[in-house]
């Protein structure tokens, strides 16, 4: 292990790590600062953390963030994961090739066309826009990259493990439970979670598609970002690191575990 | 003395696995055709054939995951189209094992059992029996990634043999090994088999492994039955030249019937040579058109015209295919024609007299050959 793991690929995995997380690492860093100016060092404080929680609109929007990615990504990852199996599974039929084509569209379409789009249904259909049409929209978008991530592990998956189930007694319905969804779940986990940061940070759907009394967390750190940063930003954004980070973790432990078990 | 086992030599035995008439298409194409085959108890059945002929499609509908368009197929008696994979008594050695990847080697086994389900301490004593039968007790708690080729191949065998089926199929179990593992894998498999007292049906490419561990062998083409007999039955009495081609080296020589008489006839073979003497029991009418099998090793080789040979034909050695243990010389008489002779290599090969362009005969008896008539 100590050989492989050279000189060379030490440095480059520091050089990475570093272009990646030192912009975080400064805004974490900055979040504890006592100065109220956000680039000078005034001594180390939790202050703006207190500050945070006691502003009413930032909660409100932490609250509406949350209760859109949760049920936002875990109907993506539902709706992903069937779509994905159809594909894969149900042999050729009719249409097939046209509505695999047609699910992966959504990734390259650029989101203001998303959103833009989306907001004309809603409106079309006199839909109020509110939290329900941002968790609509983000179901929408949140789905086609549940099932790019669910169908790659599904074509990679051998389909005789299945009719094995069946012959050692299982109906289609437990070979589908016992096996599949097992061999699948890591993919499933990793699906969730994609989705999952994707409505996290989405910015320009949500934009589209809310109404007032919806915003999301993005939204307003926007709005705020445009009258100057401030300490309690950072502060926020540390906080959303922290949750997003621990919520990765556990889904990565959760996945090796489903993979051990059973 | 023991009689021989022979089951389907008896008119009177009821058959395990019986194929009525099966026909399977897929769209237009038959890749199963009007098949019959009995199949009895204890028996390891080989299923050879070409890439293509619907070996594994045959399998498939005895397992239950096809089911034929035509025909019926049954076992101990009744009909088993109407039953599903899950519910037969059959079970199937994938050929590409299909381990369960997520499960250590002991749940993999033991997942039969458990959708059975049966008691825990019983499926624990099943597993640990079929693990200590197909020496696996070492591996019981590994995945199957971390497995070698013959270990998962095991896993696999022990896998459908927990649950007693009482047919167990295998398609190309052996496919994935090198030459030495398969050989003691086939032996391996002889002796679980004896054990267990399972019927056994087995796909192969590989005639020699068909010859090794079978009681009966099954030559398909196209979809259809080419032949079905003990190994010894198929190489030295094939009914056809597919089959004799199929199953180890032959020559062909294809004549015309001069005389017929009971026990034997003449065949015009080639011109300006006497007619070959053939010893045959199934007497063509004279005039018709038959074919001489002659395998290699009935075939003798030698530089002076022997005495006393029933048939003896002078030719030129063209190639000779050095295996070792063996030589196969292949002699070229004057019209063109081939003749496989083979000669076991008792001396040194740089002291014998045979080589390349030499003039020789090719000799061998009235019933050193089988006389075909398709
Ligand atoms: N699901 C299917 N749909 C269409 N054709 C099929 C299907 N399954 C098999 N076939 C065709 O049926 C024929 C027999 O296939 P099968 O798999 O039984 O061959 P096999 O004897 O097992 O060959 P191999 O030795 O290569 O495994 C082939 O021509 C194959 O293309
Ligand atoms: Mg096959």
């Amino acid at each position: 292990m100590t050989n492989r793991f050279s000189w060379f690929s030490a440095t480059s995995l520091t050089l990475g790590m570093a272009f990646l997380y030192l912009p975080i690492l400064i805004l974490v860093v900055y979040s504890f600062n006592e100065s109220r100016l956000v680039t000078v060092w005034g001594g180390f404080s939790t202050k703006w953390y207190g500050e945070l929680f006691r502003n009413e609109a930032f909660l409100d929007a932490a609250w509406v963030t949350l209760r859109v990615a949760l049920i936002s990504a875990t109907v993506a990852t539902l709706l992903g994961t069937l779509a994905a199996y159809a594909l894969v599974r149900a042999g050729k039929f009719r249409g097939r090739t046209l509505f695999s084509g047609m699910i992966y569209a959504p990734l390259v379409m650029p989101e203001v066309i998303t959103g833009l789009s989306l907001l004309l249904l809603f409106i079309s259909i006199g839909m109020d826009r509110g939290i329900t049409t941002i968790i609509l929209a983000h179901i929408t978008f949140g789905m086609c990259f549940a099932s790019v991530v669910v169908s790659s592990r599904l074509v990679a998956f051998d389909a005789s493990l299945e009719e094995a189930a069946c012959d050692l007694g299982c109906t289609p319905v437990q070979a589908f439970f016992y096996v599949t969804l097992p061999v699948i779940a890591p993919a499933i986990v990793a699906a969730w979670l994609l989705a999952f940061t994707l409505s996290l940070d989405d910015l320009v759907i949500a934009s589209f598609t809310s109404g007032p009394g919806a915003t999301t967390l993005p939204m307003k750190i926007y709005s705020q970002v445009r009258l100057g940063v401030t300490p309690e930003i950072n502060a926020l954004s540390t906080l959303l690191i922290g949750f997003v980070s621990i919520g990765v973790i556990l889904a990565s432990l959760a996945g090796k575990r489903a993979a051990v078990e059973t | 003395m023991t009689l021989p086992f022979a089951p389907w030599a008896d008119p009177a035995a009821e058959p395990l696995i019986d194929l009525r008439n099966v026909t399977k298409r897929f769209g237009a194409f038959e890749a199963v055709r009007d098949l019959s085959l009995t199949i009895h108890e204890r028996e390891f059945f080989a299923i050879l054939g070409p890439s293509g002929c619907g070996k594994t499609t045959l399998m498939r509908m005895l397992a239950g995951f096809e089911t034929p368009n035509e025909g019926q197929i049954l076992l101990d008696g009744q009909d088993l189209t109407p039953i599903p994979p899950a519910k037969r008594p059959v079970n199937m050695m994938f050929q590409s094992y299909a381990l369960f990847p997520h499960l250590t080697v002991e749940k993999n086994i033991a997942f039969g059992l458990k959708r059975e389900g049966i008691p825990k301490d019983e499926i624990a004593d099943r597993v640990t029996d079929i693990m200590r039968l197909v020496q696996l007790t070492d591996f019981a708690r590994r995945k199957p990634d971390q497995l070698s080729g013959g270990q998962r191949q095991r896993v696999a065998l022990a896998r459908a043999l927990v649950k007693r089926p009482k047919l167990l199929l295998l398609d190309e179990p052996l496919g994935a090994l090198d030459k030495k593992l398969r050989q003691e894998t086939q032996f391996e498999l002889m002796n679980i088999q004896e054990t267990l007292g399972t019927t056994f049906v087995i796909v192969t490419h590989d005639q020699e492994e068909a010859m090794t561990v079978s009681s009966r062998i099954a030559v398909m083409r196209a979809g259809e039955l080419a032949q079905v007999a003990t190994p010894t039955d198929l190489y030295e009495r094939p009914e056809t030249r597919f089959v004799a081609d199929f199953i180890g080296e032959v020559t062909v020589l294809e004549g015309r019937v001069t005389t017929a008489s009971r026990g034997g006839v003449g065949l015009a073979a080639m011109e300006d040579a006497p007619d070959l003497r053939v010893m045959t029991e199934d007497t063509p009418p004279a005039g018709t058109t038959a074919w001489l099998a002659l395998r290699p090793e009935k075939v003798s080789i030698s530089a002076a015209r022997p005495d006393g040979a029933d048939n003896a034909l002078s030719g030129k050695v063209l190639d000779i295919a050095y295996l070792g243990n063996i030589s196969t010389y292949h002699v070229e008489l004057a019209n063109g024609t081939i003749i496989k002779a083979q000669e076991s290599n008792r001396q040194r090969a740089d002291r014998r007299g045979i080589t390349w362009e030499d003039t020789v005969w090719v000799t061998w008896e009235e019933d050193a050959g089988v006389l075909l008539r398709a």
